[in-house]
């Protein structure tokens, strides 16, 4: 009730908590300390980043898309292109394959202005397919289906070589990841990013109170793929190596599993997610190579079933459902 | 704007919206026909009518969800008829919803803290928190301290009571700073406990703001409007002060039956 306790409420959701620095701590310092898993690492860090920047349009701005891949696919063929025939800096090609992906975002983003979810869907699943295509018979540029070889990269910030364990590569992906999340959190946290959430909330009500919603969306849609672009080009750079695979529809498939899992509109659902999926992948597919799909099934099941918030408490699974307060973000 | 008025008082001020002659047909149906209507400075202009008068209509056409087959709207001495919605809002003309319109996820302080944010020109800011302005702040409390929503201000959206919700419904619009206010049916399904609060509220409103309020309860039309105007069948069946609209014979043959008595009962009591 005082004056300076409600400004207080608002700000505090901003402030970093305990387990925020500590988790950002862990994982930068896990290329060292589990440095024979780096190689691992590095593809959760990169899954982790493409999974955030899914979050800013599905869980913040309610943009559902099936079609994210193609933001991540110019990515990295941009940076890998840029290492290739320009020049082998790591940092200039992330550059570059961010202003690629947000130029193709703001292109894109007229296609998602109008019509219900469902169109906007088949929308953005036509943009991936088409990009795909035309990565397919741009042959003489992208290599075809064989791939973009002989992507050699220089050193990061021309000290740090990558190395063949994927030690420098891990740590330059989680370094990537924690500057866009830092950004993201800004964003959606800002009286822009409230906007963003009123859009979600109720559009008829947002455009009813003066918010130029096309242009809103237009925005967000843009940043997102932005982002998305980031984790391609990490994708390229830490692999040297970027194929049709990275426009493929199951990278936009599983990269919305991977925001189901870790809950979406929480910056932290798509590094819970990622960090969850891929380990579990790795592990499954270690004892079942071939039938690790099933698993990831089964556990999506039970998921949705159970709901992620008793999922996490296994002491609430067995006693009567009357507690069930919501808390995730 | 020279259309005649018995009422002096009411004609001094100057008028700040102005619909002339707006029809709207939707195929072979006139939904609206001919209908001018001026609101003045400081208004408290009740619109009524039986269901299907054309009253939700007319106001999709005054905030731009509809584009009128002809006529004209007039804000402030100037032509909003081609704008769109958001346009017209930023203009100062703001509607409130007869079914709540809310941000179900954002607390009442957040949603308050995003319209005024907005409405400062802060809502293309990223970089700034939701709430590190002092002024938005400050425009927050005074809104939350004015529609009861204190004590909840902390909570979702969608676990407020309805009567709680109701009030954030109208603190929206007011949060956009209008000069012209819109009150769709506000008091519409709010149980008895929590009608009083409403009521007062929507009394308290700044009056230096203008309102159009469209209202089936009588007993609020007859102790909040100090004009009135009744729409029957799309068209405007008079218009007058509550003590002329009460005593309107032609008003008691609409709404005869059981309404005729709440109308006299209301205009004099």
């Amino acid at each position: 009730m005082s004056v300076d306790s409600k400004p207080n409420i608002l700000l505090a959701s901003r402030r970093w908590r305990w387990w925020e620095v500590v988790l950002w701590a862990a994982a930068l310092a896990s290329p060292w300390a589990l440095s024979s898993h780096a190689l691992i690492i590095n593809e959760i860090a990169i899954v982790a980043l493409f999974a955030l920047s899914l979050d800013i349009i599905l869980g913040y701005t309610g943009i559902v898309s099936l079609g994210h891949a193609a933001f991540f696919g110019m990515g990295a063929y941009s940076a890998a292109l840029f290492a290739k025939h320009v020049m082998p800096d790591p940092l200039v090609g992330m550059a570059v394959g961010i202003g690629t992906a947000t130029v193709l975002g703001a292109i894109c983003s007229v296609t998602i202005q109008r019509g219900t979810d469902l169109t906007r869907l088949m929308v953005t699943l036509g943009v991936g397919l088409i990009l795909m295509e035309l990565a397919n018979k741009l042959d003489w540029l992208t290599g075809g289906a064989d791939g973009l070889q002989g992507v050699m990269m220089g050193p990061v910030l021309g000290r740090f070589e990558f190395d063949l364990y994927g030690q420098v590569a891990a740590w330059y992906s989680l370094c990537i990841l924690l500057v866009v999340f830092v950004l993201a959190r800004r964003f959606v946290g800002s009286p822009f990013g409230a906007t963003l959430k009123a859009i979600r909330d109720n559009r008829l009500r947002a455009m009813a109170i003066g918010i130029p919603v096309a242009s809103r969306l237009a925005v967000a849609y843009t940043v997102a793929a932005g982002a998305a672009g980031a984790a391609g080009a990490l994708l390229a750079q830490t692999s040297g190596f970027a194929s049709l695979d990275v426009f493929e529809f199951h990278r936009s498939a599983d990269v919305m599993l991977v925001l189901v899992i870790g809950g979406v509109g929480w910056l932290y659902g798509g590094v819970a997610g990622a960090l969850i999926f891929k380990l579990m992948q790795d592990f499954i597919s270690n004892i079942t190579p071939q039938y690790w799909t099933f698993w990831i099934g089964l556990f999506l099941v039970v998921l949705v079933l159970v709901g992620r918030e008793r999922l996490v408490r296994p002491w609430t699974w067995f006693s009567a459902q009357k507690n069930k307060t919501g808390g995730a973000a | 704007m020279s259309r005649p008025t018995t009422n002096n008082a009411v004609q001094a001020a100057p008028t700040v919206l102005s619909a002339q002659g707006l029809v709207m047909k939707f195929g072979g149906i006139t939904a609206t026909n001919n209908v001018t209507l001026d609101l003045h400075q400081g208004a408290r202009h009740a619109l009524i009518g039986p269901n299907g008068a054309g009253k939700t209509t007319l106001i999709n056409l005054l905030t731009g969800v509809l584009q009128p087959t002809s006529g004209q709207i007039i804000l402030e001495g100037q032509d909003i008829t081609d704008l769109a919605p958001h346009q017209r809002v930023r203009r100062g003309m703001v509607r409130t919803f007869q079914i709540n319109q809310l941000f179900d996820t954002l607390t009442p302080l957040e949603t308050l803290a995003m319209v005024v944010s907005q409405h400062t020109g802060l809502g293309g800011k990223w970089w700034q928190a939701l709430g590190a302005n002092r002024r938005v702040i400050e425009r927050c409390e005074q809104l939350l301290e004015q529609f009861h929503l204190t004590e909840v201000m902390a909570q979702e959206t969608r676990v407020l009571a309805y009567g709680k919700r109701r009030l954030l419904e109208i603190a929206i619009a007011l949060a956009c700073e209008p000069r012209v206010l819109l009150l769709d049916e506000p008091v519409a399904g709010v149980p008895a406990g929590e009608r009083e609060e409403l009521l007062q509220t929507v009394a308290a409103l700044p009056a230096d703001v203008s309102i159009l309020l469209i209202e089936h309860d009588m007993d609020l039309v007859f102790s909040f409007a100090k004009r009135m105007t009744v729409l029957v069948n799309g068209t405007v069946l008079t218009e007058g002060d509550p003590e002329q609209i009460a005593n309107d014979p032609q008003v008691k043959a609409v709404y005869l039956g059981h309404a005729e008595g709440e109308l006299e009962g209301a205009a004099h009591g």
